[in-house]
């Protein structure tokens, strides 16, 4: 919680500057577009949580995306497909990636930067290759129920003649559900704590008759599901995509947001709500260099220094506290 | 011939070594003369390992003096302990096993020749050296290609090459074949008569008796005693060892042997495939499992837990015949197993003592869909903490923090909460001191007491003397032999271990 309260620092300085900087970054338009996007990226932050918890990493997901968004038109347009099969169809690919993901780690031991490198090649691949490189889009009326996800809340059943729900994206809603429930099933259920146990000693956890391999399955399998569900809100947000590059780096800012967040790359740890906090301020990053004037092209080095710093600090307190407690410690066989 | 009326060497003197937590080392002295083999005994935790890395220059000590020819050095890195002529022998080899012999030999200090490494030098002075320590292999080897006899003597060679006056030999013969251990002691005496000092550490005391001009005993921390040449026999080590009658520091009350627990039928283990492998344990019975290091014991041990399949044969649990695919099935079926690596398999360092005691019994604090019972889960680990005597601030430390002998017993907690039926112990006081060490015994006697059947590997001959109701011997993946307990003895185990003898399994 400490470590949240870190990033929630910096979240708040940068808001704060940003709208001293720039009078049109409190309009209730920017808000709410920040709002959505942040709430997106979350989403799929919280997807990779899982792989990453485990120790592992899904570098897949950014092309996942991709093809999960090129996929749906080309099925519900140009094959003329119902879209509730276009919906299944897109949900039963993503859990067969993650499915095939998990599977090849844990059987056949590969390791998991190496398989999802491949798959990040691979699903571009397809996606591009499905649809000839043509650019897909969701204008057609077929996707009005479905943009409903992408809206503001005014628009769910019931919500209409409430005042603040205009303000507040749908997405965020999806967020929060999924935030709660991901962080009820890390921290309260038997198979959270399997999962952060084999993440930080796999061997231990087997030993300890935890069926590891089965776990890991299942973190790639939500990530690729969570995955492809973020696929299919981006594309409704965006409402065009480029086959060759809808998606791309997505998985390094889902990575981003998690490292941010507390989670380890080693394996173990991991809070949701840090993740949330880590996404959110990448998006905001990301909207502060547009609104306060920095050249544009120079917002993927501001993001990579400020992740950095925030590594950097990170590791310094963790070595203060260590010494201290040394410290301590020492003190006490003393006495 | 009689090194000892010489000067000594290396004098150590009131050496004093701190850690959080605990002193390693309390005011101990030692000293070695030129051409002497001193033999530094004690149990695990002793400090003994602790002075050898004082000596290494891999840490320094508190307080205390270290003099080398009459002068004070001061060790501060490994550097200057070869320069003051200290060489240690790990007991973990420290060989890059995809580089050649002669590489290894002189890693680090390569001679040069125009900017590269000069490779004819380095092989022709590679190949004296082993001629030396008696290794007849090509300095272009691969080290990896080497028994880790052989890669020992190569570890001898390097400490050789860097003019070593006083060579600090860690258990060198724990995970040496019998052939490899008579060719090792041959070296060490050749060593010997040639004026080089060494300090022999070894649990082995067949080979102190052997080998030793002195003996030097540690305890706890301390210097426990000396013995000389003429005084050296295998009762007295122990007494200085264990500091206390052995009766009763391995707390056994007798037990009726009550069904047969655990019985393994024509088991042959993937790396010993050959070997047929029969034996039962009872409920109430302790067997220990004696043997080399690379006997197959530990291998048996993983078969019955279902961490690795066996190749054929069944194994039944309480009369019933069980597949152990997976350490869950094991566990299921009321196998339990304490693993030699204890950081690595037995606990997650990085989580706290709450943690680790119920990953076992997660499945037992079940609810619904899965919620864990965490009332009912803090209830059992603070059961578990205070019945173990497990020394923690609070259930919520992380393991880390704790000593080697509480972190075993965080490992015991979290199989004693659900209540195995046979519990397998693979090097149980690896590690830990004496204190914690008896505790141990006494939980495996109280276990036993209650019913459960313990099998239980132990390199350290005393425990297995101590301890076992019966004891099976292991030698290259064979049970060479079982012995009751009036038939127990370190002649007796050794002739099973090294496979001199082999006795009809019964």
């Amino acid at each position: 919680m400490k470590k949240n309260l870190g990033i929630l620092g910096i979240l708040l300085v940068v808001f704060v500057a940003t709208a001293i900087g720039n009078s049109n970054f409190l309009t209730a338009y920017n808000m709410f577009n920040l709002l959505e996007r942040a709430s997106l990226y979350g989403i799929i932050g919280i997807g990779v949580a899982f792989v990453i918890i485990t120790g592992g990493i899904d570098l897949s997901i950014g092309s996942l995306i991709g093809l999960v968004a090129t996929l749906l038109p080309f099925l519900v347009l140009d094959l003329s497909l119902p879209l509730a099969v276009g919906l299944i169809a897109i949900f039963a690919l993503s859990l067969c990636v993650g499915l095939t993901h998990g599977v090849l780690i844990t059987r056949l031991k590969l390791q998991p930067f190496v398989v999802t490198l491949c798959g990040l090649m691979i699903y571009r691949g397809i996606a591009r290759w499905v649809v000839s490189d043509k650019t897909m889009g969701y204008g057609n009326e077929v996707f009005s129920g479905l943009k409903v996800l992408v809206g503001n809340m005014s628009q769910l059943p019931g919500m209409s003649g409430v005042s603040w729900a205009k303000h507040v994206p749908v997405a965020f809603l999806i967020l929060l559900v999924l935030g709660v429930i991901s962080s009820v099933f890390l921290n309260k259920t038997i198979y959270g704590r399997y999962l952060l146990a084999l993440g930080r000693n796999e061997q231990a956890a087997r030993f300890s008759g935890i069926n590891t391999s089965l776990m890991i399955v299942l973190a790639y399998v939500i990530c690729s599901l969570i995955s492809g569900f973020g696929g299919l809100l981006f594309a409704l947000d965006y409402g065009s995509i480029q086959p060759d590059s809808f998606g791309n780096f997505y998985e390094l800012y889902a990575i981003a947001a998690a490292v941010l967040g507390g989670c380890s790359l080693r394996g173990g740890e991991g809070s949701i709500v840090g993740i949330i906090l880590g996404a959110a301020l990448m998006r905001l990053l990301m909207n502060s260099i547009s609104m306060l004037g920095i050249d544009d092209q120079l917002e993927p080095a501001v993001i990579g220094i400020v992740i950095l710093l925030g590594v950097i600090v990170d590791e310094l307190v963790k070595r203060f506290a260590a010494r201290r407690r040394a410290i301590k410690q020492a003190r006490e066989v003393g006495a | 011939m009689n090194a000892s009326d010489n000067a000594p060497l290396l004098v150590v003197e009131g050496v004093t070594k701190r850690f959080p937590g605990v002193t390693a080392l309390d005011k101990v002295s030692l000293s070695v003369s030129k051409g002497e083999v001193l033999a530094l005994i004690g149990e695990n935790g002793a400090g003994k390992s602790t002075l050898m890395k004082i000596l290494a220059g891999v840490q320094r000590p508190d307080e205390g003096a270290i003099r080398v020819d009459g002068r004070d050095v001061s060790l501060d890195s490994v550097q200057s302990a070869q320069a003051s002529g200290i060489a240690l022998i790990h007991q973990e080899l420290n060989l890059s096993g995809n580089l050649s012999v002669a590489a290894n030999m002189f890693l680090g200090r390569e001679p040069l020749r125009f900017g590269l490494i000069d490779t004819h030098k380095i092989q022709q002075e590679a190949a004296l050296l082993l001629e030396r320590v008696g290794l007849d292999v090509s300095p272009e080897t691969i080290v990896d290609a080497l028994s880790i006899g052989q890669q020992q003597l190569v570890e001898i060679a390097r400490a050789l090459s860097v003019d070593a006056r006083v060579l600090i030999m860690d258990e060198p013969t724990s995970s040496l074949s019998q052939h490899e251990t008579e060719r090792l002691m041959e070296v060490v005496k050749d060593l010997r008569s040639r004026g080089v000092s060494i300090i022999y550490i070894s649990h082995r005391l067949g080979e102190v008796k052997e080998l030793a001009d002195r003996v030097t005993v540690f305890r706890d921390g301390k210097n426990a005693g000396d013995l000389q040449r003429d005084e050296i026999n295998h009762d007295r080590m122990v007494r200085l060892m264990v500091g206390r009658d052995i009766s009763q520091f391995y707390a056994r009350t007798p037990h009726q042997p009550g069904d047969i627990a655990l019985e393994v039928q024509g088991l042959r283990s993937s790396s010993h495939p050959a070997c047929e492998l029969n034996f039962r344990v009872r409920a109430h019975e302790i067997v220990g499992i004696a043997g080399l290091v690379g006997a197959g014991r530990t291998e048996l041990l993983e078969v019955l837990f279902g961490v690795e399949e066996a190749a054929s044969g069944t194994v039944s649990i309480g009369g019933r015949e069980v597949a152990l695919r997976s350490p869950l099935d094991a566990i299921q079926a009321g196998v339990a197993l304490v693993p030699e690596n204890r950081k690595q398999q037995g606990i997650i360092l990085e989580m706290s003592v709450r943690t680790n005691i119920g990953l076992a019994g997660l499945r037992q604090h079940r609810k619904k869909a899965g919620f864990l019972n965490q009332g009912q889960e803090a209830r059992d680990v603070a059961t578990m903490i205070e019945r173990l005597r497990i020394k923690t601030p609070d259930e919520h430390q992380v393991t880390q923090y704790l000593s080697g002998g509480n972190q075993q017993k965080v490992v015991l907690g979290k199989w004693l909460a659900i209540e195995p039926k046979v519990l397998l112990l693979d090097e149980p006081t690896r590690g830990i001191d004496v204190g914690a060490k008896q505790e141990i015994y006494r939980l495996m006697d109280e276990l036993a007491k209650k019913g459960v059947a313990i099998l239980f590997v132990s390199s350290e001959m005393e425990e297995i003397l101590g301890m076992s109701d019966r004891t099976l011997v292991m030698h290259e993946g064979r049970i060479t032999g079982e012995l009751l307990r009036d038939q127990l003895s370190e002649e007796a185990v050794m002739q099973l271990a090294t496979g001199r003898l082999e006795a009809v399994a019964s």
